[in-house]
């Protein structure tokens, strides 16, 4: 038969003191004074953030408010390639092609709709967009409306939605290169559509 | 006959002791959310306002009554209606019609008039408080069973076992103190804590039973059903105990006479074992005596405390400069400035009392109000150590709880007699 090891754990016996209850409790309390008074006159940790007066930075990488990106002409940079709305998992992207007047970008999205009710905010649509034209770097979280077709936004309510840190507000100009060609040597000319 | 005067007296003096406790209460609630915030490392309520008065949170008050008072009412169908509906009502008036025993200040003696600061001045004294706050239980215990709810009912039936084994070392305890003291009357008991023990430390009943002290004080702890004794409330394993059923006004009242019973607990403490209204090292002829000059000293204090928050509402309101944005920036620059002028205010009525004269009548009156003073503030430093006790410690398990009473608290308190009781053998008689 096989021996089973019994680990006997030793309760740790309370002294006479601890067993009395007042000492423990007259140290716990010293703690708590402590405390008190650290943050009566204004030493305390003051971790809290005021919320409404000031706020929190969001960290790189959190994914708040979709936005759209735009080329230096400020038109949307999305070609409606219908990637981040394949990858959703909550359906909740809806777009609408059209014609584009340059050949080489081909699309635009007519219409971009994310209805924010349904996203679950996984970052999908970040990373299979391959032309970085939608991000949720705008460190947005506080998503309200009073009705619930307001929570669907359109084109241009993303287009509309500012980036965290402005430095990054630009992404990157014309298309990511294909494999096997010089990075950079498929600049697009300016599109000249609304 | 009672004639017009007497009669306007003691209505003036029931106003008084129901009002008291009454307007202490949000007071309190204020300051435990304030100094749990403090100790818990958080900056507390600080939100609402009037305009731009936050006075630092106690304007949450008016939203928490306005709230309360406006909430529909919900009782439950299975409900046992009539008892529903007692038992806030048996908490708040017993929790009430405690403090009327307890003296604020000692017998005023002017010219051909004298008033007690007792509205019930009997010579069961101390009795009273004893038979009254075990009534406390009685709307614990209706309200969990009348509520029909199972967590309600286990909050009732733990505080009523907890009330049984609490009251007997609570009673007890105070046994060694009235056989020191030899007398029932809280006033007469106040009036003897006067004396100076070893004639450097004050009589009080601390310092004489500091056994009966720390039993009588954990006892009132849990007779005021408050942390670490809030088993009947238990938050965290019965939802909320025994106010479960709750809601709007009526757990208002429950809220409230939870508050009343704290304040109660700590006049009855602070009359028994911390000197009551007495004054350290001054008694009332020395208080009488010495009164202009008493008068001076806490009116320049009083200026230079006032004109001290002055400045630091004016740093306060230098430092957080265009924080807000809006109206509240000025709130610290507007306390400063009623700070500074009710600091005016202490120096110019000194400056009235120099210029007239200390009136005869000055000495008595003053004498009360001091009393009535350092009283109060008794009250409060205890209400403090009650937050306090209460932001610090964890809940009691339930065996531990019975252990501490009967094992514990019951021994000590019948040894506290015999000792006692020795005591006075040895020293020969009763008032030594």
């Amino acid at each position: 038969m096989k021996q089973v090891k019994v680990k006997t754990i030793k309760r740790e016996k309370m002294s006479f003191w601890e067993r009395t209850y007042l000492l423990p409790i007259f140290q716990g309390m010293g703690i708590t004074f402590r405390h008190f008074i650290r943050n009566l006159i204004g030493k305390g940790p003051n971790i809290s953030v005021s919320y409404p007066d000031e706020k929190k930075t969001m960290p790189t990488g959190y994914r708040g408010k979709h936005r759209l990106t735009q080329r230096d002409d400020g038109t949307v940079k999305c070609v409606a390639c219908m990637m981040c709305a394949t990858v959703c998992p909550a359906h909740c992207i809806h777009i609408e092609a059209a014609e584009h007047d340059n050949p080489e970008i081909e699309k635009y999205p007519e219409k971009f709709e994310i209805d924010l009710l349904r996203c679950v905010y996984c970052g999908y649509c970040v990373e299979a967009c391959p032309c970085d034209a939608i991000r949720m770097d705008s460190g947005i979280y506080t998503i309200f409306a009073t009705k619930r077709e307001d929570f669907i936004i359109d084109k241009e309510g993303l287009l509309n939605v500012k980036p965290q840190d402005p430095s990054t507000a630009r992404p990157l100009q014309g298309m990511p290169p294909l494999p096997g060609s010089e990075a950079g040597s498929r600049d697009l000319p300016m599109a000249d559509h609304a | 006959m009672l004639s017009l005067l007497d009669a306007a007296i003691v209505l003036a003096k029931v106003l008084f002791f129901v009002l008291f406790p009454l307007s202490l209460v949000p007071l309190l609630v204020w300051l435990e959310r304030k100094v749990s915030a403090l100790i818990q490392d958080r900056p507390g309520p600080n939100r609402a306002r009037i305009g731009f008065i936050r006075l630092g949170g106690l304007v949450h008050l008016f939203g928490d009554t306005l709230k309360m008072i406006s909430k529909e009412q919900i009782i439950p169908r299975n409900a046992y209606f009539f008892y529903y509906m007692a038992a806030p009502v048996i908490m708040a008036t017993v929790a009430l019609i405690i403090l009327p025993v307890v003296p604020f200040a000692d017998v005023l003696h002017l010219p051909g008039f004298s008033l007690s600061f007792q509205l019930l001045h009997f010579d069961a004294g101390i009795l009273w408080y004893f038979a009254v706050v075990s009534l406390m239980v009685y709307g614990v215990i209706l309200a969990g069973w009348s509520s029909n709810n199972k967590f309600a009912l286990l909050g009732g039936i733990r505080s009523s076992a907890q009330m049984i084994s609490y009251e007997l070392p609570l009673g007890l305890s105070i046994i060694g103190l009235i056989m020191v003291f030899g007398t029932l009357q809280l006033n007469e008991i106040v009036v003897q804590q006067g004396d100076l023990l070893f004639g450097f430390l004050p009589k009080w009943g601390i310092f004489i039973q500091p056994l009966a002290a720390i039993i009588f004080i954990v006892c009132a702890f849990a007779e005021t059903n408050r942390a670490p004794f809030d088993l009947a409330e238990g938050e965290s394993e019965l939802v909320s105990g025994f106010h479960t059923e709750y809601g709007g006004m009526l757990f208002g009242t429950f809220f409230m006479a939870e508050y009343v019973a704290m304040v109660v607990a700590s006049a009855v403490i602070a009359t028994l074992f911390f000197g009551g209204w007495q004054v350290p090292f001054m008694d009332t002829q020395a208080l009488i005596d010495n009164a202009p000059v008493l008068l001076q000293v806490s009116l320049v204090g009083a200026a230079l405390v006032l004109f001290g928050l002055a400045a630091l509402s004016f740093r306060w309101y230098q430092r957080k400069k265009g924080f807000y944005g809006d109206i509240r920036d000025i709130e610290g620059l507007v306390y400063a400035g009623v700070l500074a002028v009710a600091g005016l205010g202490a120096l110019g009525f000194l400056g009235l009392v120099l210029a007239l004269g200390f009136p005869a009548w000055g000495g008595p009156v003053f004498a009360a109000l001091a009393q009535m003073g350092m009283f109060i503030g008794k009250i409060m430093a205890l209400c403090l150590i009650f937050i306090w006790v209460r932001w610090t410690l964890p809940r009691f398990r339930y065996d531990q709880l019975m252990f501490l009473g009967w094992k514990a608290l019951l021994p000590l308190s019948l040894l506290n007699i015999v000792v006692t009781g020795i005591m006075i053998y040895l020293t020969g008689g009763l008032n030594t």
